[in-house]
């Protein structure tokens, strides 16, 4: 047999079948305002569909850009052949632009940093491969989503070393655990490169504090070794205390033209901010000329659309569109938020206080029948199965502590949410007034009826199919 | 905080990223340079650079332009944008069912119906250079090798090494059978691989190929299946230069061979398509791998991840694609108009004393200008192909820079540029060899 590489017939690392059930489940059973009320409603998709009217007003408004029309003229040859991987130039400097509207103008980019790649699961690989060699490390603020595991792992053969936060202390990146982290990479002969954080954090929902950025930028200053921001959900960020770039840092700092200057390295991307995620259009910051240059090159392997290039750059050149896209699309998340908060709230649930996001880091551990990941896959199936809403467990994101879940509030009608809460508290009633014997011995049947291997921690490439984040 | 003078980054960057097997320094890249800081142009700028070292097809978007006035919806979501929600959230690695599809039918039109393609075998990525490399990732491991006939497409060096970091052992092609693939070349090439230690996973044909602009025959293709099977390696044969085949009939497709075989072995070939040629679309990155191995094919999928199709794209082409009407005229065109060009350039080159190798595709021909040479070496083709892009202001790609084994052939693109910069390409060409036949003869004989 034409035997495939270690790469192909390893990729098995990314199957969690417990995670694979509660999407099998979603798929065979969708709820349907209509014609299914009594489906399973999708809470582990991190999507942004609060904002699509203001997208499709543009676009009625302004036909050509769609239309491969610049001024009335057809554009269309120019962007058929258009395959430069420095890309269109209209479009890196509106996309600059609107990221430093993003950050309230306190930071400015320059278009010729900023490397186009499709979709931030290509630029966090792409970067990841100029930095590190195979079986050397990153460090990780657990919990973390899910994709790193293949984004940052698969082909590039470098490991992730996680750093443990805990609820302690609102799942902070401390010094302590910086370090900790560091020391269990040298342990396992793990040559760390960097740390990659997620800001806001995905799957907390919360910036993070000038505290944490000081801390990273002295740490990785101390180590010499670089900085990944993932600043996908920047615009997502609806309340105080608003968002801080490491960019604005290191401004704050006067670090720019120092060394540290040049081993920090945005990732960037429109799937979430602009709700695009069909689209792929992801980047790469960087002050550095040399990353800036390789990651270049290597874009060559998942350019954006020439299409898609153009039709965003006259949408993001749109100062009128953008400014009022941006806070109006933060106002509605808020308000979507609000909702998701009180509806917990209402079934005795509380969650990680954020300010940003998609989703909401919910916990559960009052309603775990022990302090094991083996009782928060338990209640995660009673929530699939029995709940109807397919959320994501905590360990699925590596978290250290049982109990916790992610759970999106803005990939539905408002609606649709509301139902949703209704479930969870009929539910948590319920739960709480029954004894516990009987759903005890129910549970205990169906987890002997699973294999070991379910309760294991790691990401279900299902998730991919759907492009989870 | 003091602020530092600023040091060189002590903090390396990975061997990929510093290493040169992007092979941007080799003259491929320096011949663009060239051209960008002298194009050609019409009125402003008559005597600049032409570039015909680009393979780009622009011989038929009006074609495209036409469609694209008639079906406005394709590109707008419908009025209202109806379309436009689903669309913008699709980032499904299966790709849209309905331009999978458009791609096989299209790809089964090309074949002139005489080859079948199951949409659900074609995995969608960013272009054929991503196709490449990720087939590259599944079927080889690091140090592992390829083998590629030369001389062929100088972005293989990237596309198939780079990243990861498997090596291209070449089987060595030569005129004296207009560069055809023989059982004994193959067998060498493997040979050489087992002499550096290198585990050989496969071979990489382009076919129609580049930079020769000819169609693999039937006997050739089936020998190398035989090769593989017997050898029990992987077949890669990218087709992405299939819809250029000047007579739909002289061009075979890998697929009809299995076809005729009952599949039987299939599972080692793969077949790699694109927009990029055949529709000159480019910019737009639309790839396909076809795989008739279903782990491959699973695992492809997963891969592509990185490397996905603009859903707005995918919409688009999956209009244009499944209009029958459109894609038989457009293929039936193309292929005219292209075999129009090929012997505009062949006559011309003709008429300047250049011979080419007889081609019957692609947007290409190889031309023989070893007679030119001052030294059968690789410096004595450089040293030509500084004259060509330096006095007679043309790009061309030496032949060196495919890795061919004989100095003194050139890769010259025609379907990049219009009628009449050809005919003033030609002209410059004519005039070139004119002056040299001179400088020949200093007692001028004519």
């Amino acid at each position: 047999m034409k035997l495939l590489s270690r790469k192909a017939t390893c990729n098995s690392h990314g199957q969690d079948s417990s995670y694979f059930l509660g999407w099998q489940e979603y798929e065979k059973n969708p709820y349907d305002e209509v014609k299914n009320p009594k489906g399973i409603i999708q809470m582990g998709l991190a999507e942004n569909q609060l904002s699509f009217d203001l997208l499709e007003s543009w676009l009625a408004k302004n036909p050509d850009a769609a239309g491969f029309k610049k001024d009335g003229q057809s554009i269309f040859r120019e962007l058929a052949l258009f395959q430069d991987y420095h890309g269109l130039p209209a479009f890196k400097q509106a996309l600059v632009d609107f990221m430093s509207e993003i950050r309230g103008n306190k930071v400015t980019f320059d278009p010729s940093n900023l490397v186009l790649t499709a979709g931030a699961t290509s630029a966090n690989e792409t970067l990841v491969f100029c930095l590190a060699e195979p079986g050397e490390a990153f460090l990780l603020p657990t919990p973390y989503y899910p994709g790193f595991d293949r984004d940052l792992k698969w082909r590039t053969g470098v490991e992730i070393v996680p750093i443990h936060c805990t609820s302690s202390n609102g799942f902070q990146i401390t010094e302590t655990t910086l370090e900790e982290a560091y020391q269990l990479a040298q342990k396992r002969n793990l040559k760390v490169k960097g740390v990659l954080v997620t800001n806001p954090s995905n799957p907390l929902g919360t910036t993070m504090s000038r505290t944490e950025l000081n801390l990273l930028v002295n740490f990785i200053s101390a180590k010499n070794i670089h900085l990944i921001s993932d600043e996908i959900y920047s615009g997502t960020v609806f309340s105080s205390p608003g968002f801080i770039s490491i960019m604005e840092i290191l401004k704050e700092r006067s670090f720019e033209d120092t060394e540290v200057w040049n081993r920090v390295h945005i990732v960037y991307s429109l799937s979430k901010d602009l709700g695009l995620p069909g689209f792929r259009v992801g980047a790469i910051y960087s002050n550095d000329d040399m990353v800036v240059a390789a990651a270049t090159k290597m874009s060559s392997f998942g350019l954006v659309s020439s299409q898609t290039q153009y039709l965003l750059s006259a949408m993001l050149s749109d100062k009128k569109f953008t400014k009022n896209y941006i806070s109006e699309n933060q106002k509605r998340l808020k308000q979507r938020h609000k909702k998701l908060v009180s509806g917990l709230e209402k079934a005795g649930i509380s969650c990680l206080k954020s300010n940003a996001g998609l989703f909401c880091w919910v916990d559960m551990r009052h309603l775990l029948s022990s302090n094991t990941f083996e009782a928060e896959i338990e209640l995660w199936k009673k929530i699939v199965y029995d709940v109807k809403l397919n959320i994501s467990p905590g360990s699925s994101c590596h978290c250290t502590e049982p109990g916790w879940f992610r759970v999106c509030f803005a990939n539905m009608s408002e609606e649709t949410l509301k139902l949703s809460m209704q479930r969870l508290k009929a539910f948590v009633d319920s739960t709480t007034k029954t004894s516990q014997t009987n759903h005890q011995s129910i549970e205990n049947s169906r987890r002997k009826s699973l294999p070991k291997w379910v309760f294991r921690l790691s990401f279900d490439d299902r998730e991919t199919v759907h492009g989870e984040r | 905080m003091a602020i530092e003078i600023e040091q060189p980054s002590s903090v390396e960057l990975s061997k990929v990223a510093v290493s040169e097997t992007h092979g941007e320094n080799s003259p491929y890249f320096a011949g663009w340079k060239a051209y960008d800081e002298d194009p050609y142009h019409e009125s402003n700028n008559p005597s600049g650079v032409i570039q015909m070292g680009l393979a780009e097809n622009q011989v038929s978007f009006d074609l495209l332009e036409e469609y694209s006035e008639q079906h406005s919806e394709a590109f707008t979501w419908g009025k209202g944008a109806p379309g436009f929600r689903e669309n913008a959230l699709f980032q499904d690695y299966h790709g849209l069912q309905s331009f999978r599809e458009a791609m096989a039918s299209f790809m089964e039109q090309i074949r002139g119906g005489r080859a079948k393609f199951d949409p659900d075998r074609v995995v969608l990525t960013a272009g054929a250079t991503a196709a490449n490399e990720l087939l590259t990732f599944i079927l080889a491991d690091p140090g592992d090798a390829l083998l590629v006939p030369t001389p062929y497409y100088p972005g293989f060096d990237r596309d198939l090494r780079w990243r990861t970091g498997v090596k291209i052992v070449p089987i060595h092609c030569d005129s004296s059978n207009n560069f055809q693939i023989t059982p004994q070349a193959l067998e060498a090439a493997y040979k050489e691989a087992e002499a550096m230690n290198k585990k050989v996973r496969g071979v990489l044909i382009t076919n129609p190929s580049n930079p020769l602009g000819a169609t693999i025959q039937r006997s050739v293709l089936e020998e190398i299946l035989d090769f593989v099977t017997h050898k029990n390696i992987h077949l890669v044969s990218d087709e992405i230069y299939s819809g250029s085949a000047f007579s739909s009939s002289e061009f075979i497709s890998i697929e009809e061979i299995l076809e005729s075989r009952k599949y039987k072995n299939s599972e080692r070939v793969h077949i790699v398509y694109s927009l990029s040629k055949d529709l000159g679309l480019p910019g737009f990155r639309v790839g396909t791998i076809y795989s008739y191995n279903d782990k491959v094919v699973t695992t492809a999928r997963r891969m592509s991840s990185f490397t996905l199709i603009s859903s707005q794209t995918q919409h688009l082409l999956a209009s244009m694609l499944s209009n029958k009407k459109f894609t038989e005229n457009y293929i039936k065109t193309n292929r005219e108009r292209l075999r129009k060009r090929y012997e505009m350039i062949i006559q011309g080159l003709k008429n300047a004393g250049i011979e080419c190798l007889k081609g019957n595709a692609g947007l290409f021909c190889w031309m023989n200008l070893s007679p030119l040479l001052e030294e059968q070496t690789r410096e004595g083709e450089l040293a030509l192909w500084d004259s060509m892009l330096h006095e007679v202001k043309l790009n061309i790609s030496p032949g060196s820079s495919c890795h061919c084994s004989e100095p003194g052939w050139f890769r010259v693109c025609f379907a990049n540029m219009s009628e009449q910069t050809l005919e003033i390409a030609l002209k410059r060409i004519h005039d070139f060899m004119q002056q040299r036949e001179r400088q020949r003869k200093p007692i001028s004989s004519q």
